[in-house]
């Protein structure tokens, strides 16, 4: 009961905000991104003890696909993405509208498969070397994408405007942030309670042992990182038609940004929480947007002494904390040593 | 009585350490069988390499007739042969009864299932098997909390619900309290002749490993040294020695 009215108000504050703050819908906006790739990268990294550097590669990857799947529909790609292009080729409002939901599913799906590719190739690899492993596929994908000129080459792909009043478009990607993330923290809520959840907990807490028992490690391994890679080409997807133009180094796979930002996020908020990686996500953008606003000049200092603190010294986050401060809040109970 | 295990004149060396030389022995099926030898005669190895840990260098292993030395870890323990580890391994993070309800055989379930919550009869499976084990009262504690036998008990608990047809156990006594090892002889008995289970076991306690097992083969340097029934074995002079350091 107490929960459902819980759920209620979040719910109605999720809805009224961007009508709320009218100004800041960007900014929500942006909030919900950063969610959304902390629980992603939570999936892998909290839940399942791989903790994956290149999980940017979904973001760009999907991106890329939305935006030529939407060109694709009604363009040569060639011709569009031609730098030299002198003819105007425009979109009507609905071949924008179609191109985007079918281009943002299409991210989606597309990024789900890769996963599997590349997690069977990159799986095989522990530890750090998974982290440099997957890290390694996102830089050499942008370098790739970066000097291919069937997809625009450097200067990357320039989508067309929002048609029609671009508050109502703010709105239009507020939403369509806000329900990926919403939807994602419906199935991490309930995966997270299945077989499936218990599964990938094994493989975090000793993969050896797991194997040994005959769970299908491989299989949970890459499962859970395809529904990741989903979500995370879906976001990437609907940020290719916010942001209109994305190139492919600083955009679109952007490892020093976002790329390290989702692990921040959910480092700062606590790994393999449900909610930890929102705290982490919250918390991290307001100081992020905080520091740019008033500390401009030092705001990369600022930033990389958070990222340096919360790794250094506070590793389990606020949920992990909460955790050790209150066991029994979490259900925890340990066994009481007997004083000798 | 047939073997469920086949193992054909194995070796495994490590750079070059023989780690096992020319070994070969039987696990009858329905029954108990030991393991034992001075520390570092290659009884781990050996069990090591009947699970897939590493890949033996000659030799054969057959499990119910099929040759499993080429074999992956996960492919062999969904055939039904499970083992605990000298070193207990559960998830410490995680309570009893998860810890239980993770090592529900997931060869019988197909990928969808594991969409699925656990059933009542999962759960009630685990508490039966958690009882069985004396571990009932503390199954909603931490498990990394539990003291190191009680882990072990643990361990063996949830070796049982994966359901397997054999259990290899590495020492399943060592760090028990005493007083306490011979409910687990009795546990580990039950769970031969109730559950059905196959045993082989390793073990250095000789007053355990006597009582228990229908046949002992004892391995000395690698090799195999001698196999018999226990009578047999407490007697033989060689047995002796290995554990005197005559060799």
């Amino acid at each position: 009961m107490k929960k459902s009215i819980f759920y209620t108000v979040l719910l109605a504050i999720i809805l009224v905000a961007p009508f709320a703050f009218p100004d800041f819908r960007t900014q929500l906006a942006t909030l919900w991104l950063m969610i959304v790739v902390a629980m992603t990268w939570d999936m892998t990294g909290g839940q399942m003890g791989y903790n994956s550097l290149g999980n940017i590669f979904f973001y760009g990857t999907g991106m890329y696909v939305a935006a030529l799947i939407s060109i694709g529909m009604v363009h040569d790609v060639g011709s569009y993405n031609n730098a030299a292009r002198s003819e105007l080729m425009t979109f009507t409002d609905a071949q924008y509208f179609t191109g985007a939901i079918i281009g943002i599913i299409g991210a989606g799906l597309f990024c789900a498969l890769t996963a599997v590719v590349i997690g069977y190739l990159t799986f095989g690899l522990r530890g750090p070397y998974f982290a440099i492993g997957t890290l390694g596929v996102a830089i050499a994908a942008g370098e790739l994408v970066a000097n291919w000129d069937w997809v625009g080459g450097g200067q990357g792909i320039a989508l067309p405007v929002y048609p029609g009043n671009l508050d109502v478009g703010k709105l239009f990607f507020y939403f369509l942030f806000a329900g990926t993330g919403v939807a994602l923290f419906v199935f991490l809520k309930w995966l997270y309670t299945t077989r499936f959840g218990a599964a990938i907990n094994a493989i975090r807490d000793d993969e050896e042992k797991a194997e040994a028992m005959g769970i299908h490690t491989l299989r949970y391994k890459l499962t859970t990182w395809a529904m990741a890679a989903f979500f995370v080409g879906i976001v990437g997807g609907i940020s290719a038609f916010q942001l209109i133009h994305f190139e492919p180094l600083e955009t679109a796979y952007q490892t020093i940004n976002l790329g390290i930002f989702m692990v921040v996020c959910v480092l700062l908020g606590g790994k393999g929480t449900l909610w930890g990686p929102i705290i982490g996500a919250i918390l991290f953008h307001v100081i992020k947007e905080v520091t740019w606003n008033y500390l401009l000049g030092w705001q990369w200092v600022a930033l990389g002494a958070l990222i340096v603190v919360t790794v250094v010294y506070f590793q389990d986050g606020v949920m992990g904390w909460l955790m050790h401060k209150k066991p029994e809040w979490f259900g925890i109970r340990v066994e009481q040593k007997e004083a000798r | 009585m047939s073997s469920i295990i086949d193992i054909q004149s194995v070796s495994k060396s490590f750079g070059g350490v023989l780690a096992n030389t020319d070994v070969s022995m039987k696990v009858e099926k329905g029954g108990i069988t030991g393991l034992i030898g001075p520390n570092g005669s290659g009884k781990t190895t050996l069990f090591n390499s009947i699970v897939g840990y590493h890949p033996i260098d000659s030799g054969s292993i057959r499990f119910e007739g099929k040759e499993i030395s080429k074999l992956q870890v996960q492919n062999i323990a969904r055939l039904g042969l499970l083992r605990t580890f000298q070193q207990t391994r559960i998830y410490g993070a995680m309570n009893g009864v998860e810890n239980m309800l993770i090592s529900l055989p997931h060869r019988k379930m197909r990928f969808f299932d594991s969409f699925g919550r656990n059933t009542k009869e999962d759960y009630e499976r685990a508490d039966m098997l958690l009882d069985f084990v004396g571990l009932y009262e503390k199954r909603y504690l931490q498990s990394g909390s539990l003291s190191f036998g009680q882990q072990k008990l643990l361990e063996f608990a949830m070796a049982l619900m994966n359901e397997p047809s054999v259990l290899l156990l590495d020492e399943p006594t060592a760090g028990i309290n005493p007083t306490l090892i011979n409910g687990l002889i009795d546990r580990l008995k039950k769970a031969n002749t109730e559950f059905g289970i196959t045993l082989f076991i390793i073990e250095h306690n000789m007053r355990v490993i006597m009582n228990m097992a229908d046949t002992i083969y004892c391995l000395a340097h690698g090799k195999l040294l001698a196999q018999g029934t226990p009578e047999e074995i407490q007697g033989d002079q060689r047995v002796v020695d290995a554990y005197l350091g005559a060799h």
